[in-house]
């Protein structure tokens, strides 16, 4: 079970989550969905052990790895470079496979400046799900890309098997997940 | 238009753009020489010599082999000491950057070697060095120190911390974070700095070379032409000088063009 229990995370004077408490179980993708503000990437950056927490409890499996709000891309490395950086040296060759799995075949040396909004996050993507570990924490991954393909590479990526958390604004993209978390407006305070 | 017109047109605006200001500064200068001689009865060449004089006695001095030394072994004197101060500046902006207490005792020596005036250098350095040539060198990389310090440190400072936390997320190690990230970020502040270093060098390194005279250096020459009243001959070395700096800032601009991959 992922969950967190009683836990405050303030930003100087703004509090963001209120003692905050949720349970998840440990498989499938679940979808995090709420207003702007409302503290779904804090909460991804806690489970993802980022985020320091005021009291109260964290249970997460390791490690964690998540896939930022912003692409967070190397603008001196490759698009396969990005892939490699994160793979061990005994498993470079699977490079293809993530980049084939957000399909970005053909793009391997290309750099970031020359890529659009949407293959940037796609490659932001396949860095972190090449990076792998026990829980997938995936904040707005589908910005910027088509609902068809977004559709294609979350069904990809329900076949790793990983248990996923991922925060959503598009209707298609939540609708696609095997539950949906409703989280209200701040500060957050749900038990 | 077709890629080899524009292509054509590209290299023809490129050697434009380097001939119309040399042209223009030349004909400034024969002009002012011009009216230099006029007002002194002909003796203009001892105040400013004309361009043409200038570019003679350089054909003069090209043919005797002691200017190719003298050019070779200030040119290595600076270089020498140039790598060396940027070197030094580079690693001592990291420890300062990386460790509390580095910084709190590097930081004020670094500064005080920034304040301290290049005569000043000279002199100490002339009365510690164990020869006049070593002078130059050393003096060059005292006042580049500083200069890659604060631009490295700078570089450090900006890292994007975006980068760095991605970094821990997928777990780069200190060696890896260091390649991919902290160098690459780095690179466009030292070499910002080594552009700067290397114009100080070359200006402090001459002016050590003028004060202590080492037997072969181009300093030596032109406190040579100035003790002659030789003006053309001291115009001649400054050219080459100038040449020399040029070069080796055009070599260095490559390599780090090269090193950044055009992408940083």
């Amino acid at each position: 079970m992922i969950s967190v229990k009683d836990i405050t995370v303030r930003f100087e004077e703004k509090t963001v989550l209120d003692h905050f408490s949720l349970e998840l179980p440990e498989e499938g993708i679940t979808a995090l969905s709420g207003p702007s503000g409302c503290g779904k990437t804090t909460l991804l950056r806690v489970l993802a052990g980022l985020q320091p927490v005021e009291g109260g409890t964290v249970t997460a499996p390791k490690p964690p790895v998540i896939l930022f709000q912003e692409n967070r891309l190397l603008p001196w490395r490759t698009v396969e470079q990005h892939i490699t950086d994160v793979l061990p040296r005994s498993r470079r060759e699977e490079a293809g496979r993530w980049l084939a799995l957000a399909e970005l075949e053909g793009e391997e040396r290309t750099y970031p400046a020359a890529l659009s909004g949407g293959m940037g996050r796609r490659l932001a993507l396949a860095r972190t799900l090449a990076c792998g570990g026990g829980l997938l924490l995936l904040d707005e991954p589908f910005t910027g890309v088509d609902a068809p393909r977004a559709a294609r590479i979350l069904d990809r990526v329900r076949q790793l098997g990983m248990p996923v958390v991922l925060s959503s604004h598009e209707a298609e993209v939540v609708a696609l997940c095997d539950r949906v978390i409703e989280l209200s407006g701040p500060p957050l305070h749900q038990t | 238009m077709t890629p080899s017109t524009t292509s054509r047109n590209f290299k023809r605006h490129k050697l434009l753009r380097a001939v119309i200001p040399l042209a223009f500064w030349l004909g400034v200068w024969q002009l002012a020489a011009f009216l230099v001689d006029l007002r002194t009865n002909g003796h203009g060449a001892l105040l400013l010599p004309y361009p043409m004089l200038v570019a003679q006695r350089l054909r003069l001095l090209a043919v005797q082999p002691a200017f190719w030394q003298a050019a070779a072994v200030t040119l290595g004197r600076i270089f020498g000491g140039f790598a060396v101060g940027a070197a030094v500046g580079a690693l001592v902006a990291a420890a300062t950057s990386a460790l509390r207490a580095a910084d709190w005792v590097l930081t004020p020596a670094v500064k005080v070697i920034r304040a301290i005036p290049v005569a000043s250098f000279i002199v100490l350095v002339l009365l510690w060095a164990p020869s006049s040539g070593w002078v130059p060198a050393i003096v060059s990389g005292l006042m580049v120190l500083p200069v890659l310090w604060g631009n490295v440190s700078k570089g450090v400072a900006q890292t994007d911390p975006l980068l760095l936390e991605a970094a821990r997320a997928y777990r780069f190690g200190r060696g890896k974070t260091l390649r991919l990230v902290y160098l690459p970020s780095v690179l466009p502040y030292f070499a910002s700095g080594c552009a700067t270093g290397l114009g100080l060098a070359w200006k402090a390194g001459v002016a050590a070379e003028v004060l202590c005279q080492p037997k072969l250096a181009i300093g030596t020459q032109l406190y040579r032409a100035k003790i002659t009243l030789e003006t053309p001959d001291l115009f001649a070395w400054t050219a080459v000088v100038i040449v020399l700096s040029f070069l080796l800032e055009y070599v260095l601009g490559f390599l780090f063009r090269r090193l950044g991959g055009g992408k940083t």
